[in-house]
């Protein structure tokens, strides 16, 4: 598979100002609601620091966990299945709806189908599926990856939402008030909803100790995929498992405080077992997580995709989820998705300032910016950096050396700064001047400095 | 006490007047005996900033005897501190490395937490001046807090800045968002950085804001080049320039 290229893909949202102004300013916005709540609560730096200790701890504990959450849950009537990556997630998906003889299904938000792909394999094996989140509905029929974890069509202005409805649900394309674009979705889909044979979702949480998942959402998706339909599948990384009920409560406080800036999530709903009538299956998927558990790089499971890192980003906010080009993007995309695949994503860990915020505001204190430098270490150490990296570190690795070598270095620099004419200073030769003006030369440096004064001190004693 | 002066290889080219008024204000100080460093080159953070940790390990290697002899080293630049203190990982941690970058302050700190410092009669510079807390002294040397915290108030640089006479501390409105600078990131991401100085520049002119300090002149680098280039005038001082004094309108 081809390499990302995220500054490549970045630059053309930059370039494009009305989606960028707005992609920047919503997302911001997303953080000082984030900052406002945190601050009304008290204790919330204590709770960051024992969320992140409790799913240490369940990390550390994974298999007594897990076992426990399905023992519960199997005794309350559901059905739990294990699968050990994408392939096997899906294949037990369209097993089970074939067994039940669904051929259109709705799903609610789930990041974990999302990384199995398993929209274009149902579709593949003749399965309608309907994306009950807003979001996500518009970033199927754009026929586009969500741009966000929490807010999948965040990239897109509403003029952009008419222009598709239009095109695809047949409605005005010079009306784009949100109230009269929702209810062109509302009509299409209760149209589909009324012919859904099941139901599908991720989980937030799942308990160990009730054998209960609980979903939470901001517009009942999850909830529509598990009421209306005789089945109800539930998808869910092994990592999404916690000791017990009272500890939800804290994740519950820290996710949409997170994510959005809202004390709470519009729906957090609890599924401890099937309605009457009703089959519910709960899919436990690895794809990779045991081989992350053992990795250095072990605390990206701690995450509970609330997307307060990409909020926060100064880069994410300029250039959009979609730059990146894969399931998980922002700061905890550049750190996860290398574990995924190495080879397609060596340049992500290098979209990143260390500015250090996203580490600040994650809720459960995984540590982005440590992680970054390991990837960058780890992607040297596998020759997979970039040739204009290589020839840098080359000329570095001798200017750098000693004073001798940089003094010399700086001399030729200034000299440089000093006589050669603009337009090869400003030349794409400079990689400097690609976003930048060239630095105006001092008169002298401070060793040059140094040495004066020294000098004219010996003169004057 | 003794005091070795780091001067890093960026502030020694560029932006000499950085280290010239640090090294100034040290002086200052009767307890001091301050000494350049004169055979000190760089803190490596450019190449383990780009993941060549073990193509650090040489350079690291060279710094060690240099810094050794004195009782603390004093570094005009957060982000070159912040590398010292928290990723001189390359080479073996010897009791002697690891007392040395235990020894290693910035200048904000150095003043603010080791002098203590309480007035500095000396400092002058009637007008509003935008603070820009750089982002590695912001969030891992601990300077103020940052805004994403919940955690009391505080700011070293700000306390600093008001002891100097007539200088009033302004914050852009964004005012610990990252500039773009990045180290590298400024280069191989232009777009990026460029996008995220110019959104820096223009929010201290929507603020009115004219003249900025930082304890890190990378990220003023950065802000005052983009600006140049947009045709944006503004005036940019490293924070010793005004706490020694030097700073001219």
């Amino acid at each position: 598979m081809k390499q990302v290229n995220q500054v490549k893909l970045g630059a053309r949202f930059i370039a494009d100002t009305p989606h960028r102004v707005s992609h920047d300013r919503c997302l911001w916005a997303a953080r000082m609601r984030r900052d406002k709540v945190a601050s009304e609560i008290p204790g919330w730096e204590e709770m960051r620091a024992l969320a992140s200790q409790i799913k240490r701890h369940t990390l550390s504990n994974l298999d007594e966990y897990l076992r426990q959450f399905e023992q519960r849950a199997t005794a309350n009537g559901v059905h739990i299945h294990w699968a050990r990556d994408a392939e096997a997630h899906n294949a037990t998906v369209l097993r089970l709806l074939k067994e039940h003889g669904a051929t259109v299904v709705t799903k609610g938000k789930s990041m974990l189908m999302d990384e199995c792909d398993m929209r274009p394999y149902l579709e593949k094996n003749g399965i309608e599926v309907y994306e009950a989140d807003l979001g996500e509905r518009i970033q199927q029929l754009d026929n586009q990856r969500p741009s966000h974890i929490v807010m999948p069509a965040i990239h897109k202005l509403r003029s952009d939402v008419a222009a598709l409805f239009a095109k695809k649900l047949g409605s005005d394309p010079a009306n784009d008030d949100p109230r009269y674009l929702n209810s062109v979705m509302r009509r299409d889909m209760r149209r589909n909803y009324v012919r859904v044979q099941a139901g599908m979702s991720g989980v937030n949480f799942a308990v160990a100790e009730t054998g209960a998942i609980v979903v939470c959402t901001n517009e009942g998706n999850a909830d529509i995929s598990a009421a209306l339909p005789p089945l109800y599948i539930a998808s869910m990384g092994i990592e999404k498992v916690i000791p017990r009920q009272c500890d939800l409560a804290l994740f519950i406080r820290l996710l949409s405080r997170s994510a959005l800036g809202l004390s709470i999530t519009q729906y957090t709903s609890h599924y401890l077992r099937p309605r009457p009538g009703q089959e519910m299956h709960v899919i436990i998927v690895d794809n990779g997580r045991s081989r992350r558990l053992a990795g250095e790089y072990w605390e990206v499971l701690k995450c509970i995709r609330c997307g307060a890192c990409m909020n926060t980003c100064p880069v994410f906010r300029r250039t959009s989820g979609l730059s990146y080009d894969a399931p998980y993007m922002g700061p905890i995309g550049i750190v996860l998705e290398p574990s995924y695949n190495l080879n397609r994503y060596a340049r992500l860990p290098y979209s990143c300032t260390h500015c250090g915020s996203c580490g600040n505001v994650c809720p459960v204190k995984v540590p982005i910016p440590e992680l970054v430098f390991y990837w960058r270490d780890l992607i040297v150490r596998k020759h997979k950096d970039e040739l204009t990296h290589r020839l840098e570190e080359g000329m570095l690795k001798y200017v750098l050396l000693d004073a001798r070598n940089l003094s010399l270095a700086e001399k030729l620099g200034l000299w440089g700064l000093r006589t050669l004419p603009e337009s090869l200073l400003d030349s794409p030769l400079n990689p400097w001047a690609r976003a930048h003006a060239n630095p105006e030369p001092p008169q002298e440096t401070f060793r040059q400095y140094y040495n004066r004064i020294h000098r004219s001190d010996h003169t004057d004693s | 006490m003794k005091v070795g002066f780091f001067v890093p290889c960026y502030i020694d080219m560029l932006a000499p007047q950085a280290a010239i008024s640090s090294y100034n204000l040290l002086r200052r100080f009767p307890q001091l005996q301050v000494e350049f460093i004169e055979q000190g080159a760089c803190c490596t953070l450019p190449l383990t900033d780009m993941g060549y940790t073990r193509k650090a390990c040489a350079l690291e290697k060279n710094l060690v005897p240099l810094m050794l002899p004195y009782d603390v080293i004093v570094v005009p630049s957060g982000v070159c501190t912040d590398q010292f203190r928290y990723h001189f990982d390359s080479i073996e941690q010897t009791h002697e490395v690891k007392r040395l970058r235990e020894s290693v302050f910035d200048i904000v700190e150095f003043l603010h937490d080791i002098l203590q410092v309480k007035e500095l009669p000396w400092a002058r510079f009637p007008h509003r001046v935008a603070l820009h807390n750089g982002c590695h002294s912001l969030r891992f040397l601990h300077q103020a807090r940052p805004s994403e915290l919940m955690i009391p108030d505080f700011s070293k640089p700000e306390a600093l800045l008001k002891m100097v006479d007539g200088l009033e501390v302004c914050y852009a409105t964004r005012r610990d968002e990252c500039c773009g600078f990045g180290g590298t990131f400024s280069m191989w991401d232009a777009p990026c950085a460029g996008q995220q100085g110019l959104d820096k520049v223009n929010d201290y002119v929507a603020n009115g804001l004219e003249y900025v300090t930082s304890a890190d002149f990378s990220c003023l680098l950065h802000q005052q080049t983009v600006a140049r280039k947009h045709g944006i005038n503004l005036k940019m001082f490293y924070i010793a320039e005004l706490l020694n004094g030097d700073a001219k309108p």
